[in-house]
């Protein structure tokens, strides 16, 4: 219990840190939004990372949603804020879905690979048909009601921070569970033996294929929160690097527990304000280098760190890379 | 379509396969013998490809003959190629060997973020080319058409020759059957005294080298800019995966098969030139999850 | 008697090598079959082809009265058929009481999103199955950090924990210390009466053989060469010449 109580001091305060911040500094509450998106989206690609699998194109899924909520928002300008939302997650699960079928069928190479093929397919047509979606200009999304009420920029932002906050508290603690459930536990085992899941009568597609669909939903959200917060969705949104800086953060901060993704995403966007600020030009440089030295150094990311470090956890995984899928290649 | 249009479709989807086909030899050889996808490939190949262009601008300036020209671009694949090929392959991918496959993975992506920017700081956001050798080598005619020497025999020359020449390398050298000793049974090839390493290490930096290649013979055709590198890392994987992983005739099919498909595309649904070659990838992946020429193991349990 | 498990010229090759050789047998509820051979005699190649691991390229299996020819392991688990490997198969980074428990959950078909593993399996079931195999002190650590002959009892404690009606162990005792075999195999038998499970094992110690078997089956190149009560079969000659090397 001991952990946990760290874990829930851990959170209240990162949370009361973002409410102060945001409220202090009105600047500050984009940045922290955007933050907390990329820790919702960080915790789906996490839970892929805990089958073993990166997606390399899981950005894909935050493009789907953020190009829904825009052409349903300038199509019936009078939709809520959070039917929206609502609205860009069930299409970034109804994608997921459907390439869920398909991917969870690839491992390793092919899986990553596969995602971001896919992704760049969207990517590129969304640059294409310049009339329909803007190319890479996007497109700009007035900002709608939240539950009916009309807010000014300061307190739409005000609003969309407390709500994301929630909903990242709310999307941690059940992204948790899910880590720790019958079914999450069989999404692990995916990475070190199929063979014995598939011999206890278990399907490890289906397995994978319902840790995709939620990892699709998390993005998706993120997504959606991130399209109405910048008021704006590009190509960008589903690039390749955004699904690369996922990864990133889901490494940094350890797939270990739902925090890592939160703490990653913390780090992530610390060093992202230092970088624009001081060293303009070398973002991906920064990005590179730091991943290596996280790999080589702390391969269990944030989470392994600090699970190491209070002697009153007992840490369930040694690491996540510590033992080697045996024999058991990435084949698909 | 019009005949002509068909058959500067096929011209370009000739040419084009040819480098493809090149950078994806590179992929598929390093990932028989080390078993590491390097997503750091593609930047492999706009580093090729903007270090000739810097070399071949610099010897047009010179008036030097068009044979310079030409051995300036495979000098500057050679040079990226043993100098990046060497620093990845000693630098890093030797620290993670005995890691998790997906931390190898993350390991090239990484030196492939590195890359990318490091590629945009020597040499800017401008595009950049050099067609001198081009317009050197003329042009001629065939079926109507009018097309560039280079693109529609050195670049599909070159590709059949390195094919060729890695065949026979392989099967025939002490050299290449080494290599492939390695790849078929890293454990056995060692204890058979084989230097697994040193072996790797080669066989890394003639991939590397190959992606290089492919990347300055682009040069004079295209221009190049940020984002070349991303653009072919997946294209080529699309190559490798859709043929299967270490197959080295199958990538030379495949690589037809695409670049014709896209060339088509080009001239006829330009909005899926992009996406046509992952199109492919998938239709056959669906069917032949191992790829279209490898033929499937069982695990032993 | 019911046939649990039937075969019909069952074949298959792999290249040159003939592995199955139109294999016809049946085991019946309640035996306890012990099956021997030499190395790459094709026993694992069996038990491969009749858990759906490999497909034959000709020959039908029955089990349970079913036709599971070519039916992935999957579908004939949830038959009631349960195994161990050769080669230990575990989820190497849970800890040991998980790897029971993900069994169990998974017997129960529908795995849960969101109650934690432990709540949703019966606790004390776990603890008597880890208690059966003796790894109750090792219950919280890693599967990864058990010694060989530890993870074949897992192995096997993972299969039973499904109630098959069938157990089938691939060399269940190989990497255990020898003198701990005979406790590890009585300690086997008796949770498998206990539950009426019907068991085929692969062993090549002929002393456990004799003992814990009610029928041995010794295979030789690809074929069943001799079947039939224990003490006939390790007396046959082809046996003794071919298997025992003691003719
Ligand atoms: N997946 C495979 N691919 C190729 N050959 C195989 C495969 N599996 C088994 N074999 C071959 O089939 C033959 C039978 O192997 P099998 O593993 O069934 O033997 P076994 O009786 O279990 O031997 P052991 O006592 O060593 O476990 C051997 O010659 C083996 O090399
Ligand atoms: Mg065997």
């Amino acid at each position: 219990m001991a952990r946990l109580f760290d874990i829930r001091i851990l959170t209240i305060a990162g949370s009361l840190l973002c409410l102060i911040l945001g409220l202090a500094f009105p600047w500050s509450k984009t940045p922290i939004i955007v933050g907390l998106c990329f820790g919702i989206a960080t915790l789906g690609v996490a839970a892929m990372v805990r089958a073993g699998q990166v997606s390399f194109g899981h950005a894909m899924y935050a493009c789907i949603a953020g190009y829904t909520v825009a052409f349903l928002a300038r199509a019936w300008p009078q939709l809520d804020g959070l039917l929206l939302i609502l609205a860009g997650v069930g299409a970034s699960l109804f994608a997921g879905a459907i390439v869920g079928v398909f991917v969870v069928r690839y491992r390793g190479i092919f899986f990553g690979m596969l995602n971001l093929a896919i992704s760049m397919v969207l990517y590129s047509v969304i640059g294409k048909f310049y009339a329909i979606t803007g190319g890479t200009d996007g497109l700009r999304i007035n900002r709608p009601t939240l539950l009916g009420i009309e807010f000014e920029r300061a307190g739409f932002e005000t609003v969309l921070l407390v709500g994301t906050l929630l909903a990242a508290i709310g999307l941690g603690i059940l992204v948790q569970r899910y880590f720790q459930s019958a079914s999450g536990e069989a999404l692990a085992g995916i990475k070190t033996n199929e063979t014995r899941l598939e011999y206890l009568g278990l399907s490890a597609r289906r397995v994978l294929w319902d840790g995709y669909l939620f990892s699709a939903g998390l993005v998706g959200l993120s997504g959606a929160l991130f399209a109405l917060v910048q008021g704006l969705v590009t190509p960008d949104i589903g690039s390749w690097l955004r699904s690369g800086e996922f990864v990133f953060i889901a490494i940094l901060g350890g797939s270990g527990h739902a925090i890592g993704a939160f703490l990653g995403a913390a780090v992530f966007e610390l060093v992202k304000l230092f970088a624009a600020a001081y060293m303009t030009g070398i973002w991906q440089m920064l990005l590179g280098i730091t991943l290596i030295v996280v790999i080589l150094v702390a391969p269990e990311g944030i989470v392994g760190l600090l699970m190491k470090k209070s002697a009153l956890a007992t840490p369930r995984r040694k690491s996540p890379w510590g033992t080697r899928r045996e024999e058991n290649k990435w084949t698909p | 379509m019009s005949f002509e249009l068909l058959m500067l479709a096929a011209a370009d989807g000739f040419s084009y396969a040819g480098l493809l086909f090149l950078v994806s030899l590179g992929l598929t050889l390093i990932f028989g013998v080390q078993g590491i996808l390097n997503v750091a490939h593609g930047s492999l190949y706009a580093f090729g490809g903007y270090t000739a262009a810097t070399l071949a601008i610099w010897a047009a300036e010179k008036q030097a003959p068009t044979w310079v020209l030409l051995a300036a671009l495979v000098l500057a694949a050679l040079v990226v190629g043993v100098i990046l090929g060497g620093i990845l392959e000693i630098g890093l991918l030797r620290r993670v060997q005995d890691k998790d496959p997906v931390l190898q993975l993350l390991v090239t992506f990484a030196a492939f973020l590195i890359f990318e920017d490091l590629q945009r700081l020597i040499w800017g956001v401008s595009p950049y080319s050099s067609t001198e050798v081009v317009s050197r080598l003329g042009n001629f005619d065939i079926f109507g058409i009018t097309y560039t020497a280079y693109q529609l025999l050195l670049i599909p020359a070159v590709a059949f020759g390195v094919y060729l020449g890695l065949l026979f390398a392989l099967r025939r050298t002490r050299l290449g059957k080494q290599i492939i000793a390695v790849t078929h049974h890293r454990e056995v090839a060692t204890a058979l005294g084989i230097n697994a390493r040193k072996i790797g290490l080669i066989a890394f930096i003639m991939g590397a080298f190959l992606g290089a290649l492919g990347g300055a013979l682009a040069a004079p055709t295209t221009s190049l800019v940020p984002g070349v590198g991303t653009d072919m890392i997946v294209l080529s994987f699309s190559v490798v995966a859709t043929a299967g992983l270490g197959q080295i005739t199958g990538a030379l099919i495949t690589a037809l098969l695409i670049g014709l498909a896209r060339s088509v595309a080009v001239y006829t649904v330009p909005e899926l030139e992009v996406a046509v070659p992952y199109l492919i990838m998938v239709a056959v992946l669906l069917v032949r999850p191992n790829g279209l020429f490898t033929v499937a193991q069982a695990r032993r349990i | 008697m019911d046939a649990l498990i039937r075969t019909e010229g069952l074949s298959l090759s792999f290249g040159g090598v003939v592995a199955a050789d139109n294999i016809d047998f049946r085991l019946d509820v309640g035996e306890r079959l012990a099956v021997i051979g030499q190395n790459g005699a094709g026993k694992t190649t069996f038990i491969n082809i009749c858990t759906g691991f490999l497909k034959p390229t000709r020959g039908r299996v029955w089990f349970d009265g079913k036709d599971v020819t070519g039916m992935e392991p999957r579908h004939i688990v949830r038959f009631g058929l349960g195994r161990s490997f050769q080669l230990p198969q575990l989820f190497l980074d849970h800890t040991v009481r998980q790897c029971l428990e993900i069994s169990a959950a998974a017997r129960q078909g529908r795995l849960s999103f969101f109650k934690p593993l432990a709540q949703s399996v019966n606790r004390r079931e776990i603890e008597h199955t880890l208690e059966l195999v003796s790894l109750r002190e090792r219950g919280s650590e890693l599967a990864s950090s058990l010694p060989e002959g530890q993870r074949k009892l897992l192995d096997v404690a993972m299969a039973l924990m499904l109630n098959p009606k069938l157990l089938i162990m691939d060399e269940p005792t190989s990497g255990v210390a020898s003198e701990d075999k005979h406790d590890l195999m009585a300690t086997l038998m008796r949770a498998l009466d206990e539950r009426k499970v019907t068991s085929w094992f692969v062993e090549h110690d002929v002393d456990i053989v004799s003992r814990y078997a009610t029928r041995v089956a010794a295979w030789i190149a690809g074929k069943v060469a001799a079947d039939g009560p224990p003490a006939e079969v390790l007396a046959s000659a082809a046996v003794r010449r071919e298997i025992l090397g003691t003719a």
